[in-house]
């Protein structure tokens, strides 16, 4: 399963290589293009067959949230800094991978016997964490982790029933979806996909991407935040395990296109296809990015549901996962010049 | 002018949602034009094309207003919500909020609440727009509203929702209709999206790569009681813009629009605001660099739903911009 | 070229952020010897061309440093008293018995003054100032004062050069003067060494208000492969040890996502082979500097960055090593004569 290759594979914001590797290597010969840009971003283009093919910039990307080492203690750990939004909360007890030779490492906090009353009330920032990964001194921490390696999560993928668990699902989950899309039969419109870089420090790889690409309309596949767990307070989960692929109407980055938001849902809805609203003003994606470069472009997200995402262990549900590849598929089949066009 | 500004304040538009206030402004600009456009992210570029010889200059103002969007239904028929643009929330309650789809609601406030002393989070309050439940409520998640109040004039004072920024696209429009004889390729552009990201004067500014861009937009005032320090004050003109928030407007492009004033004779005032941007800020970025800067129309109580300007500042304002546009 | 003349004339110099006329001016007088074209972008960036040795059409190397320096604006006039606005980041409590020069219609030296201890209560004095307690006196009267100043004009922190022991020195303005000395050196190194390269420097405007000048003049240029150079948090008292590095050791090397791995190899190679010390200084996201903004212009720009270590940056006694700005002029000018003409920063999964 390509999903479980995605997952596991080392991937940190600036370090994609590995997946790159990985899809490189699933879409060789298959798109009619392929290539890598200067911020490492990995293009490929499948010519459309309509005789009114427009040009669509699909995006997923391939960076994960991770660690940088940025100094050594004498007793040989590794001072780290998140790289892209990690909660300090899910660090102590996580085991990680250093560098792209994956070598483990253990985050550990000081044990219960030997806190002081109400310390146990506290979070320790990242800062005052280190990643042991057995060195015997600080000589040997730097020899094997120079400043600047990065360290990701490690996770194995597991299937659970409907649903899996893994890291990195934000946004490997979009990445498995995108490129599905590209293996299937002859698209009707040009499809410009990007397998972007550097989504989880600033949106980066998306913004040169577009740049690239001037396309018609822009869609970002994304591996999305769900608040589905039980709460006090009758809230918005955001998103819902299980209720279909979620679709964007606003959030921190921008304002989805209302005609691409109307092809989605009305296309799931001729369909059946199950989807939810992602509740609005929550988060962001490339589209934040891309909808603003060059002249601008009409932009939409849609995403898989995820449980807790930027931690070490993530969960999806599968139907969502089909669906929201069902959903782009039937979607882009019924895109025209007409969804896009303003009054 | 009056009317007109009556009409844009009480059209529906906020961010991402410009459609009718679109219609309105194509309608007030269409004789005035030799070409409209609108561009992929739903601002509208009304061209007027010059007798040669000048430059091409970007006039910008923001046709978006604040609002807020349908972010959770909840069991029993109650919407939370999510800001378009800089909501307050002691602003928020007791509004009133209109949906597109005609659907009226009032803005209540959690009593039970984490801590009463501290001002209500967005969060913590909801619109009742009269249901029983989910299921028979007429908002949908992702539905915007605005917010509903009257304009009314009181001497030279103008008070409406959404001043911010219909004077300006007032101002724009006015400008349009006075100006007779121009060497510039001018165009007016009635932007989207300011108030949530900036992204219509941006994407607007790449597709026509102007020489100079210069966005009419409201500043604040520092004449209100206990108000923080600020030069500006309501009715001492129209103020033209040192620094904002996220500018240093071009020098070139400021001393232009004073030597305008100074030429006849319109009261202007400098501006440094501490808080708060325009389009200007991102025109000035759009590739290899766009010379921007700002002419302000003084506003109280901005991103409330009673924002007041200064009939005469907005006069003086037209008029710098009539004289300034006129001349090479 | 006398680095301690050089930092004197470009740090002592005013150039607030979107008010660099004078800066452009020493440059044009400095630079044009070292270049064959030079000329300003839209946003008033300041680029000097140097034509390289390879086939047209030649890549296109940019050395960015930003010119501009933080400050303060006038932003009101109360019975001749003026009251501040700032420009970039300033942490007011370096204010208080600073000298100052108001740009109005002429230049006016001034103080910013503050209240005698004496009247304030004790529980306000561990307290900094606020800043509308805070005003700029010229010691003109207000007539005068009205004449001479407009609100919005430009305020700029007075400060003259001094040599410090052991070869430091502290002023105003290293952020980022120092680096424009770095890139200065290495245009007049670069006029005694060959490149295959066009290298085009880069004096950019606004960096300290948001990357602005980086960001048009990178688009104006559209680079084949950019360094920034801008200044670093250096050891001092009262800062841990993360993330500093100690004066006089060499400059940095940026490493981190807003840096090209090969960029960033090419540099530490290339300060290896030249025995130019150097710390490795790690930037797990936004680095800050104009490469941030550069490394996303148009298509996408491999980018690199060089620091100089300084203390107590943004006040107006920055503190840097002579040495190490001549270490990152050299390392500046020697990276630029090692790109060959074909080399491109590629991936190595790359076919």
């Amino acid at each position: 399963m390509m999903l479980k290759e995605l997952s596991e594979a080392f991937g940190p914001s600036g370090n994609e290589k590995a997946v790159r590797t990985i899809l490189r290597q699933a879409l060789e010969g298959q798109v009619d293009r392929m290539w890598v840009d200067a911020l490492g971003n990995l293009h490929t283009e499948r010519q459309g067959k309509s005789r009114n093919r427009l040009r669509v910039l699909l995006t997923a990307h391939m960076d994960e949230v991770g660690f940088m080492v940025i100094g050594h203690d004498d007793s040989g750990g590794l001072r780290i800094r998140p790289i892209g939004g990690i909660d300090p909360r899910v660090l102590p007890g996580a085991i990680v991978w250093v560098g792209p030779d994956r070598v483990p490492g253990v985050i550990g906090a000081k044990p219960i016997h030997l806190q002081e009353r109400g310390e146990g009330e506290k979070v320790d920032p990242i800062r005052q964490l280190v990643i042991d990964i057995g060195a015997k001194n600080k000589e040997k921490a730097q020899e094997a982790a120079p400043v600047g390696t990065t360290a990701v999560f490690a996770t194995r993928f597991r299937e659970l029933g409907p649903t899996v668990i893994g890291k990195a699902f934000d946004d490997r989950v979009g990445c498995a979806i995108l490129a599905a899309l590209l293996l299937g039969e002859p698209p009707r419109h040009t499809l410009h996909a990007v397998f972007t870089v550097q989504e989880e420090v600033g949106l980066r790889g998306a913004r040169v991407a577009a740049y690239r690409s001037e396309p018609d309309c822009a869609v970002a596949l994304e591996g999305t935040i769900a608040d589905d767990l039980p709460k006090e307070k009758d809230a918005s989960p955001t998103t819902e395990l299980g209720q279909g692929p979620a679709i964007t109407v606003m959030d921190r980055t921008f304002i989805a296109h209302r005609g691409l938001v109307q092809l989605l849902t009305h296309t799931a809805e001729e369909l059946g296809i199950p989807y939810q609203i992602k509740q609005p003003g929550i988060g962001g994606t490339d589209a934040g990015a891309m909808h603003r470069v060059r002249q601008g472009v009409p932009s939409a997200a849609v995403a898989v549901p995820c449980r807790y995402i930027h931690g070490p262990v993530g969960m999806l549900n599968l139907a969502d996962f089909e669906n929201c590849s069902r959903l782009m598929h039937e979607s882009l089949a019924r895109l025209t010049v007409r969804t896009l066009r303003r009054e | 002018m009056r009317e007109t500004i009556q009409r844009l304040t009480e059209t529906f538009g906020p961010s991402g949602f410009e459609e009718r206030i679109r219609a309105v402004i194509r309608d007030e600009v269409e004789d005035l034009a030799d070409e409209l456009q609108v561009t992929p992210l739903g601002s509208l570029v009304a061209i007027r094309r010059g007798s040669g010889g000048g430059q091409r200059i970007m006039m910008a103002a923001h046709m978006d207003e604040i609002g807020v969007m349908a972010s959770y239904i909840d069991e029993k028929g109650f919407i939370r919500l999510a800001p378009l643009g800089g909501v307050y929330s002691i602003t928020c309650i007791g509004s009133r909020v209109l949906f597109e789809n005609g659907t009226m609601g009032v803005i209540g406030l959690d009593e039970k609440r984490q801590d009463k002393k501290q001002i209500p989070s967005l969060s913590e309050l909801y619109i009742d727009v009269g249901a029983t439940s989910k299921e028979d409520c007429p908002v949908r998640v992702g539905d915007a509203a605005v917010f509903v109040r009257t304009f009314f004039a009181q001497g030279r004072r103008l008070v409406a929702k959404a001043m911010d920024n219909r004077i300006g696209c007032a101002v724009l429009i006015e400008t349009m209709r006075r100006l007779q004889k121009t060497p510039h390729e001018i165009h007016f552009v009635f932007t989207a999206q300011e108030e949530t990201n900036l992204s219509g004067a941006q994407t607007a500014a790449y597709g026509i790569d102007p020489d100079l861009a210069i966005a009419v937009d409201v500043t604040g005032t520092g004449d209100r009681p206990e108000s923080r320090p600020m030069a500006v004050q309501l009715g001492q003109g129209p103020a033209i813009k040192v620094q904002d928030a996220l500018m240093i407007a071009h020098p070139l492009v400021r001393e232009w629009l004073v030597a305008a004033a100074e030429r006849i004779n319109v009261p202007y005032q400098m501006e440094v605001m501490e808080g708060g941007t325009t389009d200007a800020a991102v025109t000035q970025l759009v590739r290899a660099g766009v010379p921007s800067g700002c002419l302000s129309i003084p506003c109280r109580y901005v991103h409330s739903p009673s924002e007041m300007v200064d009939e005469e500042d907005v006069e003086g304002a037209v008029r710098v911009l009539v004289e300034a546009l006129s001349t090479r | 070229m006398e680095t301690i003349s050089l930092l004197r004339k470009l740090t002592e110099l005013p150039g607030l952020s979107g008010h660099e006329q004078p800066v452009r001016q020493l440059l044009q007088e400095l630079w044009s010897p070292l270049v064959d074209e030079l000329s300003e972008d839209r946003l008033g960036s300041m680029i000097g061309l140097r034509q390289g040795s390879g086939a047209v059409p030649r890549p296109r190397l940019m050395l960015a440093a930003h010119m501009d320096e933080i400050g303060l604006r006038v932003a009101g006039i109360e019975r001749g008293f003026l009251r501040l606005a700032e420009v970039g980041g300033i942490d007011r409590r370096v204010l208080p018995g600073l000298e100052v020069v108001v740009h109005g219609k002429r230049d006016l030296h001034g103080v910013i003054g503050m209240r005698p201890p004496h009247v304030i209560p004790h529980d306000q004095r561990d307290k900094p100032i606020p800043w509308a307690e805070l005003f700029v006196d010229v010691g003109l009267p207000e007539a005068e004062v009205d004449e001479w100043v407009r609100v919005g004009d430009p305020i700029s922190f007075y400060r003259q050069m001094v040599e410090l022991q052991g070869g430091l020195v502290a002023g105003k303005a290293f952020d980022n003067r120092a680096s424009v000395a770095a890139v200065t050196l290495a245009l007049h190194a670069l006029t005694r060494m060959s490149h295959a390269w066009d290298v085009v420097a880069v004096a950019t405007v606004q960096e300290e208000v948001g990357l602005y000048g980086a960001t048009t003049s990178a688009y104006h240029v559209a680079p084949d492969l950019a360094i920034a150079i801008d200044v670093t948090f250096a050891r001092q008292a009262g800062l841990s040890d993360d993330r500093v590095f100690a004066i006089g050791e060499g400059p940095t090397i940026g490493i981190g996502p807003n840096f090209h791995p090969q960029v960033v190899e090419k540099l530490k190679s290339t300060a290896d082979a030249h025995e130019i010390p150097y710390h490795v200084e790690p930037a797990p996201g936004r680095s800050g500097t104009d490469a941030w903004a550069i490394q996303v212009s148009r298509e996408g720009v491999p980018t690199g960055l060089v620091s100089i270590p300084v203390r107590y940056m943004h006040q107006p006694v920055e503190t840097a090593a002579v040495k190490d700005i001549e270490r990152a002029g050299r390392l500046l000018a020697a990276f630029a004569a090692g790109l060959a003409a074909d080399f491109r920063p590629g991936w190595e999964d790359e076919a």
